[in-house]
């Protein structure tokens, strides 16, 4: 019977190879797709295991901690009260329920300590617990608050940058929701079906129509190129014909030949569409481009939440290129068309004309420190493009202080210190009265510090002029204190 | 001088049993101390006290062995050790008490041990005396479960007082003994009159009855407890033993595919088994893997598991088992699925290890069943060992989805009393046989 029982071992073998192939084949083989299935909820669970670091405002006023759960000694966010005013900004690590968002999102690597293979090791090595880096912003918290209370429970957004670094100071969205207690049982499916889209960071995300605002960027077109001066006469009557449509002043009020500067204070739509026109759409392209539309900011923040700036095609919501044949490039001018722009993007135009004509990449990030407080990595301030040359960008401040002092801007002056600006009143719906104001501009004239773009949604009797530039009064107040 | 070689052998056989039992000895002082360390970050001297615990075990069974079975094969006991004591690790990494409970079952396991020793150590051939009884105890204990509600769609326990016992691992050394037994009675006959018909080889019609009635016997307990695992585990069991017993591969392939026509019917009568069949094949399924009862939820986060662990695995103490107190991420960690918590743990290296110790124990068994001269206890060695070998493919096959879940403990590692004591007294069986097998061929 010996021949049979050791065949019956060979049997046993070629079964237990069995075994230890397909374990390797889990194990080894096959181990990345098993760690990748969203079903596997490991890798969250492990970084969940590390102290995940703080985030701070640039005061270093707490915003963002981490709790251990004794239950099962994982660590959970808290938030401290007053992160409830940068809900959107800093978004939220709710890894093991509902994922992360924003800044969370986008500092994870640091947050969680993961700064690379050979730093986990040395520590892996030296049995160093593993603590992840903290973020300190450049937001200002006070700021933020004067934002908010602004915006007054109205649907709309306030950003504020520093021109000559990036710095995001203020990043305010309407109406915002409490960042603790979202992971709560039914929370984010309830606000993520609200029609007010409370989660939506109205800052980065949304797409509004720029009305007069955009004659800022058809200015810088018009200066840099060489083609108009500030003193270029055009006539303002109205209405003229622009691709085939009349096109009228606000109030259809009539001007003579007016120069730009004064087309400007006034915010004649009829100049501005004829200079843009003039430009064709080469030129105006360019410029847009130049100034970051088309394609995601630069921002410290996650691409899935921010949108490129541009002339869109509604029904596909794509960008057409503002070059097509397609675009009505004097009303593009004027900001109309089907031109879609963040107000992330309008604070960016602001601030590139009070940086002397050079866009800085937009950081909400101002550091990253270890748990000592030694800084690990400083976020530079880092140029995107030269959008235009310092000289023109002087010759669009001066137009731009002249709104301010005395067009259309006046409400945003602040006592003993010269502000530029240009409003804007984008009609919504012409029928109901329904307006999106806006206001972009920066201060002080001659040396600025902070740049802001201010918008509401569907504003009913009001104008950039009278319900926008009041908001950014206050917050550029707030700032240069 | 007869006497005095005989003595020197014993030396020789119980020394080196006792010098490979420093090694499990190590392995669990290290392996506490290990999951000290993770735990609290420091060395407690209490992981040197469970290790001296573990060790006064081991040292007691031994000198059973050195009193009552010198001759016996000296790698046996120390390769199960170094399980034993492994399990006790790998429990006490998941739940103190578990690990508390399971030493309690050790004590509880090696007195069982002892008994069986002591009470056969004359002769275990008194065993085929009561074959019949045997078969008819191990039926009956199988059909206790039948009495209680079932788990996961399958009666597998049945519940005495705060005591969960699992019988069908109990039954399966019955049943092993009655079909020994059995079948050194009648492979002769088998043989002899075995008829070809249509190039397969059919064993007499006369003497095929009782065969019929095992595998009837076998489907039937199918179809009462409705555990394909325990079934696969009796029926290859047998299977192995037939084809030991008669060396005609075309017994085994005829009882195989009674066996699978079996469980075809049973594959389209009862859920469970369709469930298990589906869970295997489509582990990731949301319809499955969210299913509230009989899901691939299990399967799915034993691979998830396995694939944590890579070649070196995670450590002691850092598998990802579960969150808070009811929150399990890893379900049944301590009974069913603890090979992928040792795959996560130590990586493909620990589990290879552990498989390979099971391999050294088949080896041993099957070795012990080459020496012995008589039928019978041929037939009992390589049936117990074919048994547990195809136990521990029965649940790692099943954990590393190589075939569809059923659920079996890893034998002497997994948690659970009955578990623990059904192999220590299999254990004893074939240490019974090594014993007067390796006395008869020494000169």
């Amino acid at each position: 019977m010996n021949a049979p029982i050791l065949k019956l071992f060979g049997l046993v073998l070629v079964l237990f190879a069995a075994l230890a192939g397909m374990t390797s084949y889990n194990s080894v083989i096959n181990a990345e797709e098993y760690r990748d299935n969203p079903k596997n909820k490991r890798p969250q669970i492990e970084q969940a295991r590390v102290k995940r670091g703080v985030i701070r405002a640039r005061d270093g006023s707490l915003l963002a901690r981490s709790v251990k759960d004794p239950d099962d000694g994982l660590y959970r966010r808290r938030y401290s009260p007053r992160a409830k005013r940068f809900a959107h900004v800093l978004g939220y690590d709710y890894a093991l329920t509902i994922g992360r968002a924003g800044l969370e999102k986008e500092r994870n690597g640091a947050l969680t300590g993961d700064g690379g293979e050979l730093t986990s090791i040395v520590d892996d090595l030296s049995g160093k617990r593993k603590v992840g880096d903290s973020v300190i912003t450049n937001l200002d918290s006070r700021a933020q608050r004067v934002a908010l209370d602004a915006l007054g429970g109205r649907r709309g957004s306030v950003v504020a940058i520093e021109p000559a670094t990036g710095g995001v100071r203020v990043m305010a969205s309407t109406p915002g929701y409490d960042p603790n207690g979202l992971s709560e049982p039914g929370v984010f499916p309830r606000l993520n079906r609200a029609t007010t889209s409370p989660l939506f960071n109205r800052a980065t995300q949304a797409g509004y129509v720029p009305g007069s605002t955009m004659k800022v960027i058809t200015a810088a077109a018009a200066l840099d190129s060489g083609r108009f001066t500030p003193d270029s006469a055009v006539s303002g009557k109205s209405p003229i014909i622009v691709s085939g449509v009349p096109l009228r002043n606000f109030s259809d009020e009539q001007f003579g030949s007016i120069p730009l500067t004064t087309a400007l204070t006034h915010s004649v739509n009829t100049v501005w569409a004829q200079v843009a026109q003039k430009l064709g759409r080469g030129r105006m392209a360019d410029y847009m481009e130049r100034f970051g539309f088309g394609t995601d900011p630069p921002l410290d923040y996650p691409d899935a939440q921010m949108f490129a700036s541009g002339v869109y095609d509604l029904e596909r919501n794509a960008l057409i290129p503002a070059a097509s044949r397609r675009v009505d490039i004097g009303r593009v001018g004027i900001g109309q068309e089907r031109l879609r722009v963040t107000p992330l993007q309008m604070a960016t135009v602001a601030a590139t004309v009070a940086n002397g004509g050079v866009r800085m990449k937009p950081r909400i990030t101002n550091r990253i420190v270890d748990e000592d407080g030694r800084t690990v990595q400083r976020i530079r301030a880092a140029r995107a493009a030269r959008v235009m040359s310092p000289r023109s960008a002087e010759q669009l401040t001066q137009m731009m202080s002249d709104v301010v002092r005395e067009g259309t801007g006046t409400a945003a002056a602040l006592q003993g210190i010269e502000v530029a600006g240009k409003t804007g009143t984008a009609e919504i719906n012409i029928a109901r009265g329904i307006d999106q104001p806006w206001f972009i501009g920066f201060a002080p004239r001659s040396n600025p510090k902070i740049a802001v773009a201010v918008t509401l949604e569907n504003i009913v009797g009001g104008q950039g002029g009278t319900v926008a530039a009041p908001i950014a009064k206050q917050v550029m107040e707030r700032l240069l204190r | 001088m007869p006497h005095d070689e005989r003595r020197r052998a014993v030396v020789n056989a119980r020394n080196r049993e006792l010098f490979a039992l420093i090694p499990a000895s190590l392995l669990v002082t290290a392996g506490f101390a290990a999951v000290f360390i993770q735990r609290e970050n420091l060395l407690s001297d209490l992981s040197l006290t469970y290790g001296a615990i573990f060790l006064a075990l081991c040292l007691a069974a031994h000198l059973v062995l050195r009193m009552t079975l010198p001759d016996a094969d000296p790698y046996l006991f120390p390769l199960v050790a170094v399980l034993a004591c492994f399990g006790l690790v790998m429990l006490y990494r998941l739940d103190e008490d578990l690990a508390r409970d399971q030493a309690k079952w050790f004590v509880v396991g090696l007195m069982f041990f002892t008994a069986t020793i002591v009470a056969l150590r004359r002769d275990h051939r008194v065993l085929e005396r009561y074959r019949y009884v045997i078969a008819l105890g191990g039926i009956l204990l199988l059909l206790l479960p039948r009495l209680t509600r079932p788990v996961n769609g399958a009666y597998l326990s049945f519940e005495a007082g705060a005591i969960s016992f699992q019988p069908a691992e109990i039954a399966k050394i019955a049943i092993v003994i009655f079909l020994a037994s059995y079948l050194r009675d009648t492979r002769h006959v088998l043989v002899v009159g075995a008829r070809r018909f249509a190039g397969i080889t059919f064993p007499p019609l006369k003497h095929l009855g009782p065969l019929l009635a095992v595998w009837g016997t076998a489907m039937a307990l199918l179809f009462v407890i409705q555990d394909l695992g325990s079934s696969l585990m009796f029926f290859g069991g047998f299977l192995a033993l037939v084809y030991v017993a008669t060396n005609r591969i075309s017994f085994v392939i005829i009882g195989l595919g009674l066996f699978a026509l079996g469980a075809r019917v049973l594959y389209a009568i009862r859920p469970t088994i369709e469930h298990r069949v589906d869970a295997w094949l489509h582990p990731f399924a949301d319809r499955l893997y969210n299913a509230k009862v009989g899901g691939s939820y299990q399967v799915a986060q034993s691979l998830f598991s396995q694939a944590d662990g890579g070649f070196f695995g995670q450590g002691f103490g850092q598998a990802i088992i579960q969150l808070g107190d009811n929150a399990p991420i890893l379900p049944a960690a301590h009974t069913d699925f603890i090979y992928a918590v040792i795959a996560d743990e130590l990586g493909l290296l620990g589990a290879v290890a552990v498989l390979l110790v099971y391999l050294l124990i088949v080896e041993r068994g099957f070795k012990t069943a080459m020496l012995a001269t008589d039928s019978f206890s041929k037939l009992l060695a390589t049936g117990l060992t074919a048994v547990l070998a195809l136990q521990v493919f029965v649940i790692v096959g099943g954990v590393t989805k190589l075939i569809p879940l059923t659920g079996v403990t890893l034998p002497f590692i997994s948690y659970g009393g009955s578990s623990i004591v059904a192999n220590f007294i299999l254990l004893a069986l074939l240490l019974l046989v090594s014993d007067r097998a390796r006395r008869e061929v020494r000169p």
